[in-house]
């Protein structure tokens, strides 16, 4: 079903529950956006295609990339707000990552000369996660995962070693915002291809995944079998 | 042979059971949940050996129940049937507690509470003045009953809610009795529970979801815990019936993995109600099948967020998603879920028990029945108490707490966990509840209750929180993993004296924008720390920004322990403990501290008797 929602004064059909960022695309009208893609689900994670929506009369700040499209729905997307907060986020990036060329753009877009906050990082991924999704997504391979939590999250492999699953298709080199992901031929394996993303250096296994006769395996399982009877040990003792 | 198959046998259940208890026989209730980090258990070990030894077995009876309230006094016993209580009991009192208060009826005047200014000893808990303002409606069962016993639930009224309303009312009368009485969600949003069930029952679908969260991650916050672990059963008695009000046949507990006592209490509690009939197929007769399992939490905050929850339910790493579409449309699974606090579905059976009217009636307009909260800090009795919604913080703090310790200055309570704001004393006589807090840059949150006194640093304060939100944010939406780092970053700057002017607008201008741009209420209430004490106390930033001083003593580049020449009197005992020698001076002569040497580990300010050394 077909709405018609009104953009920065503009109508625009669009259909009902479709995201608002759509609408705007449609009629023209640029929201910037670092995580969204029409190839893959929307996630609202980097917040800059913040718009103010009026809908029954009360006036909220949502994501447009997944905010569902409703009839009657009134949406300004260059308020004084929405600008403030646009030019926080493109600053806090920008501490994170102050050599990424886009970011550098969009603050001379935004008009942002100086970056107030002093804690600046030499980062290059902003973890926006388009290539994690669109590995999973549209490639079906789900090579790549997000690690971690918060400040230590991160793009990486399970358990950071090589995958084996990655095809190097090259799909995340492709969709990276920021240009950290890079692909170097791996001579050894031709089918998988070294990436690096950002610090993070995806190397094959240096034992050709042959886990049953890796030294690094069974070191890992002596460890374990100590652990373990570590464990049972004090529980006796516990126990007795 | 136990299970129940109708109401009519779930009354005769609990008369049988009424009528087996031995009038005579002496119960004695021991903490044994909270107060084990007193030693409660040996407590109980010491009893049991005794009793066996004296060959008492039939006389008396050892209940270790759930948490009592009075955590500062624990390990706690009440003798009954006279209910007698006594506080710090160790195992070395047992002997006389059996020989004198059980067997000769004399009260032990030693283990009784006693009034710290008039020094009166107290004998009954309903007149220590910790409980006299206190109103227990959800944990009026904690410290009563046998947590690990169904029957001593049943005794107390317990599946009586349950059966009636699986029997005298249909789903629809459940969900609009919840409506009518009020409730709000107890997790700290305060979203109305009823309609909340409403819009899930109806949402279209067959499969429904009811979930229980008990991902209780706040410092300082152990009011779920302790429900989880001290009654049980009357969360899943609230989740049966708030399964049959939204169609859902199947519950989960969200627990987290820190609270072993709670999975275990749990467990064993839905294991006992599958025995009796009182959860799986066809319950007491109605035809009405429902079953709950626990999922354990391995602890991240974030999974107390309910996307986030579910998601961790599913499997997936707990990172919460954009709504809508809302949960009660499409939560887990994309089935229409209701997720509520453990706390408000221990509430559930009280209000349909006693009607929604009766519920309605307790507490303020906006706000109603009571709020458990966990009261910690620098107050004298911390613990956990319930009271109506709308008893002002100076009830609270002064009169169930007892004031603040040592005789020091109230400053600042921090309600609502992490998330949630500092309230000065200028706010004291404001009413708790969900309206008025928000008002004064508060949450309610679940009901964690920070006491601080003036040696209390805000700025400090400020960062801890904001450090505790950067290593659990979960890292997802820019404004709340970037923010909290950058506004980490300006609180510590600040701390160690490195605070610039524009520090307090940055701050001011980041919050705003954590606020109204993250994805999550975590990120979104992230900034209230900061907020309510750059509201409240701005003058203290402008100390530390400005004149690089920390009028409270604690950010330790930031001020200088001196000796007051006249109050010192020269007893050396700093001398002695200090651990860099930066103490110097002869006996019954006023000592000096060598700022130089001195790292401001503060044992000198601790143990100085005369309190002969200050911050300056």
């Amino acid at each position: 079903m077909k709405v018609a929602i009104i953009i920065d004064g503009q109508r625009v059909q669009i259909d009902r529950g479709a995201p608002i960022i759509d609408a705007a695309r449609k009629a023209g009208i640029f929201i910037p956006t670092l995580c969204y893609h029409e190839a893959i689900k929307a996630y609202g994670s980097c917040r800059l295609c913040m718009v103010e929506v009026i809908q029954n009369r009360q006036s909220r700040l949502v994501t447009s990339c997944n905010f569902p499209a409703e009839g009657g729905m009134e949406v300004f997307t260059d308020t004084p707000r929405v600008r403030k907060i646009r030019r926080v986020i493109v600053e806090l990036l920008l501490a994170r990552c102050p050599d990424v060329p886009l970011l550098r753009t969009m603050a001379v877009q935004m008009g942002i000369d100086f970056n107030r906050f002093r804690k600046k990082e030499g980062k290059e991924c902003i973890l926006c996660g388009l290539c994690v999704r669109f590995c999973e997504e549209v490639v079906g391979v789900g090579a790549i995962g997000l690690a971690n939590r918060g400040t230590e999250r991160e793009v990486a492999t399970p358990f950071k070693v090589a995958s084996d699953v990655c095809i190097g298709c090259g799909s995340c080199t492709y969709i990276c915002p920021t240009g950290c992901i890079e692909m170097v031929p791996d001579e050894e394996t031709p089918k998988l291809r070294r990436m690096n993303l950002g610090k993070l250096s995806l190397s094959p296994c240096p034992n050709k995944y042959q886990c049953e006769t890796c030294s690094i395996e069974q070191e890992f399982f002596e460890d374990i079998k100590r652990v373990i009877a570590d464990f049972r040990g004090n529980h006796k003792r516990a126990s007795s | 042979m136990k299970r129940i198959r109708t109401v009519s046998g779930l009354e005769e259940l609990r008369v049988s059971i009424l009528k087996k208890k031995d009038p005579e026989k002496t119960i004695i209730r021991i903490c044994n949940t909270g107060c084990r980090a007193r030693r409660s258990s040996k407590v109980i070990e010491a009893f049991k050996r005794v009793i066996v030894d004296q060959a008492l077995q039939d006389r008396i009876e050892i209940k270790g129940t759930g948490c009592h309230g009075f955590c500062e006094m624990g390990p706690i016993v009440v003798v009954e049937p006279a209910n007698i209580f006594y506080c710090r009991v160790r195992p070395e009192d047992v002997a006389d507690i059996l020989s004198e208060t059980v067997l000769k009826g004399k009260v032990l005047e030693r283990l009784v509470w006693k009034d710290p200014h008039t020094k009166e000893p107290v004998i009954f808990e309903k007149d220590i003045p910790f409980y006299k303002k206190q109103k227990k409606i959800v944990s009026h069962n904690s410290g009563r009953i046998d947590p690990t016993d169904i029957e001593d639930y049943i005794a107390v009224e317990g599946y009586k809610a349950l059966a009636k309303s699986l029997t005298a009312m249909t789903p629809a009368e459940v969900v609009e009795t919840a409506v009518a009485s009020g409730i709000r969600g107890r997790g700290g949003g305060g979203f109305p529970t009823g309609i909340k069930w409403r819009i899930c029952s109806n949402a279209p679908g067959d499969t429904k979801y009811i979930i229980a969260n008990g991902d209780e991650g706040d410092p300082g916050a152990f009011m779920d815990r302790s429900l989880m672990e001290g009654d049980p059963h009357s969360i899943i008695e609230g989740m049966i019936i708030g399964g049959y009000a939204i169609g859902a046949r199947q519950g989960i507990i969200y627990v987290r993995d820190e609270y072993p006592i709670a999975i275990m209490h749990l467990s064993c509690a839905i294991k006992q109600a599958e025995e009796y009939g009182l959860l799986g197929r066809d319950i007491l007769g109605s035809a009405f099948d429902f079953t709950l399992k626990i999922s354990r939490g391995a602890g991240a905050f974030v999974c107390g967020e309910e996307t986030a929850l579910m998601i961790s339910i599913e499997g997936r790493s707990g990172t919460p998603r954009s709504r809508p579409p809302y949960p009660a449309i499409e939560g887990l699974w994309g089935k229409p879920t209701v997720l509520n606090n453990v706390e408000t579905f221990a509430n559930i059976p009280q209000i349909i028990l006693n009607g929604a009217t009766w519920y309605s009636a307790i507490g303020t307009s906006g706000s109603k029945g009571t709020k458990i909260f966990s009261l910690v800090g620098k107050v004298r009795n911390t613990g956990l108490v319930e009271v109506e919604t709308g008893t002002t913080l100076r009830e609270i703090i002064f009169e169930i707490g007892g004031g603040i310790r040592k005789g020091r200055r109230f400053k600042a309570v921090q309600t609502g966990g992490p998330s949630g704001g500092c309230i000065p004393i200028s706010k004291i006589d404001m009413p708790v509840d969900y309206d008025s807090l928000r008002e004064a840059g508060a949450i309610m949150g679940s009901g964690g209750m920070i006491v601080m006194d003036e040696t209390s640093c805000m700025v400090d304060v400020a960062r801890y929180f904001i450090n505790f939100l950067m290593f659990e944010s979960c890292g997802k939406c820019v404004p709340c993993r970037e923010g909290l780092k950058q506004m980490h970053e300006i609180l510590k700057n600040i701390c160690e004296g490195r605070g610039q002017r524009g520090d307090i607008e940055l701050l001011s201008d980041l919050a705003g924008v954590m606020t109204t741009a993250s994805l999550c209420a975590l990120g979104g209430t992230a900034p209230n720390p900061v907020l309510s004490t750059i509201r409240y106390f701005r003058d203290e930033y402008e100390a530390h920004i400005f004149d690089k001083k920390c009028p409270a003593g604690v950010c330790k580049n930031l001020f200088e322990y001196v000796i007051d020449e006249e109050r010192c009197n020269g007893c050396t005992l700093c001398q002695l403990r200090c651990p860099q020698g930066a103490i110097s001076g002869e006996k019954k002569k006023p000592h000096v501290i060598d700022p130089e040497r001195c790292i401001k580990c503060g044992i000198c300010y601790s143990i100085c008797k005369r309190e002969a050394i200050r911050v300056k």
